[in-house]
């Protein structure tokens, strides 16, 4: 039996490969898989190499490189050594793609989910005046919608800062991008 | 200069400017007039940074073409080149002063930014493009934020207005070559790969106008506009402020080289 073909009989099956990718965690934000999150854009062999294609959240976010090895890891526990990891810039990473399940174990975490900016693409620069306040975040502890931001950035560089009036509490917001 | 080297030269221009705000923001760090603004004005830096690193890396591989091979990586090209090297801005070089100096710093680049990379998104050059549509996204947030600030300390209290009008003037003399073009980008624009900064000159007013208005303040008037001979960062001429930055910057790559951690 030739190496090729002894390879191709011990491949796990592309869904066992999607499952095993589903199992690793963000490294900052655990509650959610990479797949949730929506930054594995694809899965594929390429001759007798298996190709997984990740897009970043953010161009300088340092979790990045973390994730590459976080796959690389998990693949090797599924049988496969030597996988190429290639990143993809385009189309740019939205936080529309994260999985609505995934919103929702946000929430339950501690972290407002996005809410969706599909289609938003634009904004008019052209006559800025003070901006109008944004929607109210609603908080994911006690579900108030009296909150506001306190600062534009957080922990990492996909969340804001926010705070509850009601119950007080700072929280997480993930914000649309 | 043939089209790869020019192509070189424009990549990195739009790399060092981003590397040297970045490097300028992490100036900030454990020293913001308060927690979240320590952790804002970083992840600004942040995003500058990895923004930076995409530029660099498709330089090197530019460098490679008209090189025979040899393209330099990210870091050689951070860490290894002497300040006439450079091609950033001079307005990205400038201190950081206090917290006014900073944020007209950063509105007088953001909204520059901004246009200019949703110029370059409809770069004939697809790298160039989706590196460009990346940035966007990121420089928009950065741009409210920026303005946000001019607004809020030019139309807050009297010192604050007064210490946000004295970094709007400071800082005015550097806005010049930002709309300036040269052999490299003219060598670019036509082809559709470089952005013809030129057109850039009259939106970026309209909005710098506007965001002023709302904060109180006006532009000055009737001042040289630094590099507009020609001369200036984007051709490797900076003022003295890059010097000394680049040392700390650097310094550990230059003391052991290829150091590793």
């Amino acid at each position: 039996m030739s190496a090729v073909r002894a390879a191709t009989q011990s491949r796990p099956t592309m869904d066992a490969i999607w499952a095993a990718l589903a199992a690793i965690p963000d490294p900052e934000i655990p509650v959610i898989s990479l797949v949730e999150l929506g930054i594995v854009r694809e899965v594929s062999w390429r001759g007798d190499e298996l190709v997984v294609t990740l897009t970043p959240t953010y161009s300088g976010c340092p979790a990045t490189q973390v994730i590459a090895a976080d796959v690389a890891a998990a693949l090797v526990d599924a049988g496969i050594v030597g996988a190429r990891i290639e990143t993809r810039l385009s189309p740019a990473w939205t936080t529309d793609w994260i999985a609505p399940a995934a919103k929702t174990r946000l929430a339950e975490y501690g972290i407002a989910p996005p809410g969706t900016r599909a289609g938003v693409q634009v904004i008019d620069i052209g006559g800025l005046t003070r901006r109008e306040p944004r929607a109210p975040v609603p908080c994911p502890r006690c579900g108030s919608r009296r909150t506001r931001e306190l600062s534009r950035f957080g922990s990492t560089p996909c969340k804001a800062q926010h705070r509850c009036d009601d119950c007080l509490e700072p929280f997480d917001y993930f914000k649309p991008h | 200069m043939s089209d790869d080297r020019s192509l070189f030269e424009y990549l990195l221009r739009l790399a060092d400017s981003d590397l040297i705000l970045a490097q300028r923001l992490g100036e900030w760090v454990g020293h913001g007039p308060v927690l979240e603004e320590d952790i804002a004005t970083t992840n600004v830096g942040l995003d500058l940074l990895g923004q930076s690193r995409l530029w660099f890396a498709y330089a090197g591989e530019v460098e490679a073409r008209f090189n025979d091979g040899s393209g330099r990586s990210e870091d050689e090209l951070a860490f290894l080149r002497d300040a006439g090297e450079f091609r950033n801005l001079m307005l990205v070089e400038q201190p950081n002063g206090n917290y006014a100096d900073t944020m007209a710093r950063q509105f007088y680049f953001d909204v520059w930014h901004e246009l200019l990379l949703r110029g370059l998104a409809e770069s004939t050059d697809a790298r160039i493009a989706e590196i460009a549509s990346k940035a966007l996204k990121e420089v928009r947030y950065h741009g409210d934020r920026s303005a946000d600030w001019v607004i809020r300390l030019g139309d807050g209290t009297d010192e604050s207005h007064r210490k946000m009008q004295a970094a709007i003037d400071g800082l005015w003399m550097y806005t010049g070559e930002m709309f300036d073009v040269d052999a490299v980008d003219l060598a670019l624009i036509d082809g559709g790969i470089a952005c013809d900064a030129r057109a850039l000159a009259a939106p970026w007013r309209q909005r710098v106008d506007a965001v002023l208005d709302e904060a109180t303040l006006r532009l000055p008037t009737d001042v040289w506009m630094q590099g507009s001979n020609g001369r200036g960062g984007k051709q490797g001429v900076h003022t003295e402020h890059i010097g000394p930055m680049l040392a700390q910057m650097q310094w550990l790559q230059r003391a052991y080289p290829g150091a590793r951690w």
